[in-house]
């Protein structure tokens, strides 16, 4: 094998002043050979980015300092090399990629600009037209359409796969040795996702680029990686053949993930066919008026015609990218924004249209569960102060209430010690066990879950699917499981809505959606599912 | 927007940064002396600030007068430490004033959208109105007085105040935990007293020490215009006002005075620098040293 092109020996990184962790990474080694794709895998914390980070010298000082080792790019020594060789090796022979292409452009150039002065700031001594054919080149590279046009668009201008085409094209506008590329995919839909990954991996091949590509996501790793390497509390615990780690993983923490990671393949039903129906949505619409001055005035549908029942006991999933309505929808049925039409039946009254203030029985059926536990409790209330608030809403004692608080706590898995303490002081799951809690505390028949666990690792997901699935048996919820990944929505949903553009495109049983799939947009999503042969394997063994 | 992250920040932890803060404690040193001074005047300068005594006019500092004597041979460091007194009164009313009406309307059209349109038109209009001329107005209308005075200075003062609050208000009443709190049946006045107002102290403080330093500075201008409180009732701005005569001969009746007057202001806004690049913490790592 050629020599490596990026090489990193014993590298140690410790955090000043850090709690309960000393070293963010300790005694990292690895390579990256020319063309090869590493995928670096790891849960939040397990010092992924930091590894980048280091390799990028774009360490944050005020709190991380890099004590130990040595990095490598194409022979040349990184560690205390000068800032000014650092920023002369960014973009020539290292690059990057980042996970928010939005925040990575400057919204108030245009895109063209913004590759070629790439090109110009790095490689002195061309002309403006080899410039401009240059960039050209690369908007044609990356599979842009219309690059003579596009050119002058302002990011804003652009969907998010495009954005990220652009940033990818920054990236590779110097011909660089390593590209890394931090969660380049996580926020975009799973189909935009797919075609950035074989951009990825078709553009790598070409340029013979070597890649770091840094992801949580073990489906993406399956999709594109050459080699994986495993992270876990700033230690690589595995490292070989991306298939081999993921068909036989020898490490724990690597097989505890693999059987975290969701698997696309549904259940039958659960719940009891002929259960009351708790809730009826009947062509629920909602619409947004662009009211303008002087132009006529446009709308927009966000829910179009939206019918579905629940029963008693049922999870109902609701899918689709971002865009599709399925928050709207969500947002309607709780009655958080007006409905334009169409009816919300809840134990036989329509509540679609009825004002904010006749709303306080319906609100004590219904509860939600949102998608960001970080900002969806407040954070200058203590846990008791936060689950107690609906309590006392609904003129509960103080005393009622605490019991309450306490059976709860309990049935999500948290000491009785906790509810003195506020938000911040929790991890991420446990944040969002306290949100259920709180949507619990209200004794709802139907719960709504928004994305609830799209912020988690995948660990974490696993024990709050799980919490909320013995929930539903225990009390009998009926829950509307909103989400965009279909694999968390295989393992919990009985019935499953698919939502494209406002509408439900395909509505059934999940075990009948799942395995035989109608509708064209249906097909398209599920083959998106990065990783789904690799891991549909996995599952058959 | 900063106030969107500011939330995340765990309010215990900032409580400790601030002692870290060079800025906050030097501003906090000076501002909180200044204050005792002012209040002990009486305990630790036993001379009156209107004792005329005419063999002593206009004397430069010595040992018996240390800030000198004015045209009526009454004692300046008197009348400068007494002055403090009716400055810092007030800086802290008119703050506490302003901040208290304008967080109320700044609350109610950054909430209720339907008063918003009127509410901030109204804004607006006060707003158009130089704040100094409102005050001479005000004060023509009514005579002098301390009361007025606090009036006169706080009415243009509430626009700014007001308009901060709604911009935070129209920002948390998007945050998903006040959604949360609607989820759960939450009454309006509820939200706004838990959920919103809690939220709005970080920039509301910084706020106030702006309106305070202004205010003391806006008193001044009053009376050096002769619109402020008799000459009975020292004041920085008057004592400079009657100084401004003799400045050629006796420099001190104004330089003393002007003194205080910038210390003072000068004390109060490094304060609100520093608190505000403690309580943002997009500032928080420049700030501190």
């Amino acid at each position: 094998m050629s020599e490596p092109v990026l090489q990193v020996r014993a590298l140690s990184v410790d955090i000043r002043g850090g709690g309960d962790r000393t070293s963010a990474v300790a005694n990292v080694s690895f390579d990256v050979a020319p063309g090869e794709m590493v995928c670096l895998v790891g849960e939040s914390g397990s010092g992924k980015s930091v590894t980048a980070s280091s390799v990028m010298g774009l360490l944050n000082t005020a709190n991380l300092r890099l004590s130990e080792g040595s990095i490598k790019l194409c022979g040349e020594e990184l560690v205390g090399a000068s800032k000014a060789r650092l920023r002369e090796l960014r973009g020539s022979r290292m690059a990057m990629v980042f996970q928010e292409p939005m925040t990575a452009l400057n919204p108030v150039h245009r895109v063209g600009d913004q590759i070629a002065e790439v090109l110009r700031t790095h490689s002195r001594g061309m002309t403006r037209k080899q410039i401009r054919a240059r960039v050209l080149e690369l908007m044609r590279d990356v599979y842009l359409p219309e690059p003579e046009r596009l050119q002058y668009s302002y990011p804003n201008q652009l969907s998010g796969g495009q954005r990220q085409r652009i940033v990818i094209a920054m990236a590779l506008a110097l011909k660089p040795a390593l590209i890394i590329a931090d969660e380049p995919t996580t926020a975009l839909d799973v189909t935009t996702q797919a075609q950035i990954l074989s951009l990825l991996r078709g553009l790598q091949t070409r340029y013979k680029t070597g890649v770091l590509f840094i992801t949580h996501d073990l489906g993406v790793v399956a999709e594109i990686a050459d080699r994986a390497i495993v992270m876990q509390s700033g230690r690589i615990v595995e490292e070989g053949p991306a298939l081999e780690v993921l068909t036989r993983p020898k490490h724990r923490y690597t097989r505890m993930l693999l059987d975290a990671l969701p698997v696309a393949v549904a259940r039958p039903p659960r719940f009891e066919p002929d259960a009351p129906i708790v809730l009826a949505v009947k062509d629920l619409t909602k619409t947004y008026d662009e009211r303008s001055l002087f132009r006529k005035s446009r709308s927009t549908k966000a829910v179009d015609g939206v019918s579905f029942d629940l029963r008693r006991g049922e999870i109902v999933g609701v899918v689709g990218e971002s865009g599709s309505g399925k928050s709207t929808l969500a947002r309607c049925i709780a009655r958080l924004i007006t409905v334009s039409d169409g009816r919300v039946e809840a134990s036989g009254s329509d509540v679609a249209k009825l004002p904010n203030r006749s709303l306080s029985g319906y609100r004590r059926k219904l509860q939600m569960v949102f998608q960001d536990p970080y900002r969806s409790l407040n954070p200058r209330m203590t846990v008791a102060q936060l689950i107690g608030e609906g309590m006392a809403n609904i003129g509960l004692s103080q005393r009622e209430a605490n019991e309450r608080t306490r059976r709860l706590l309990d049935l999500i898995g948290l000491d009785h010690s906790v509810t003195s303490r506020y938000p911040h002081q929790f991890s991420g799951g446990q944040r969002q066990r306290i949100c259920i809690a709180r949507a619990l505390a209200m004794e709802p028949e139907i719960l709504i879950a928004d994305e609830a666990v799209s912020a988690l690792d995948v660990s974490v997901q696993a024990q709050v699917l799980d919490l909320l699935e013995d929930l539903r048996s225990r009390l009998n919820l009926a829950v509307i499981f909103i989400t965009h990944d279909l694999r968390v929505a295989a393992r919990i949903c009985d019935t499953v809505a698919v939502m494209h553009r406002g509408k439900i495109v395909e509505y059934g049983r999940a075990v009948d959606v799942f395995a035989a799939p109608q509708h064209e947009y249906t097909k398209q999503l599920f083959a998106a599912a990065p990783g789904t042969d690799v891991l549909g394997q996995m599952v058959r063994h | 927007m900063t106030v969107t992250t500011m939330l995340d920040r765990p309010a215990a932890h900032s409580a400790k940064t601030i002692w870290r803060n060079t800025t906050v404690v030097i501003g906090m040193t000076v501002m909180v002396s200044l204050i005792l001074i002012s209040v002990f005047v009486p305990v630790i300068y036993g001379v009156d600030p209107n004792d005329i005594v005419p063999i002593q006019r206009l004397k430069p500092p010595s040992v018996e007068h240390i800030f000198g004597t004015d045209a009526f041979g009454r004692d300046i460091a008197a009348r400068v430490l007494y002055g403090g007194r009716v400055s810092l009164l007030m800086g802290a009313l008119v703050a506490f004033f302003a901040i208290t009406v304008g967080t109320l309307i700044g609350v109610i059209s950054g909430y209720f959208r339907a008063l918003d349109q009127v509410l901030m038109r109204i804004m607006d209009g006060l707003m158009v109105i130089p704040g100094i001329l409102l005050a001479i107005a005000l004060v023509a209308v009514s005579g002098a007085s301390v009361r007025t005075l606090i009036f006169a200075i706080t009415v243009p003062e509430i626009p700014r105040v007001a308009r901060l609050v709604r911009g935070i208000v129209l920002s948390l009443r998007e945050e998903a935990y006040v959604e949360a709190a609607i989820g759960l049946g939450t009454p309006v006045y509820k939200i706004l007293w838990r959920h919103i107002l809690p939220n709005t102290f970080g920039p509301l403080i910084v706020q106030a020490t702006y309106v305070a330093a202004s205010a003391v500075i806006t008193e001044a201008a009053l009376s050096f215009l002769g619109a402020g409180l008799s000459t009975d009732i020292p004041t920085w701005g008057n004592i400079i006002a009657e100084g401004r005569m003799y400045f050629r001969i006796a420099p001190w009746i104004i330089a003393f005075p002007g003194l205080f007057l910038a210390m003072m202001v000068l004390s109060i806004n490094l304060l609100g620098d520093g608190l505000r690049d403690v309580l943002d913490p997009k500032s928080s790592f420049s700030g501190r040293t």
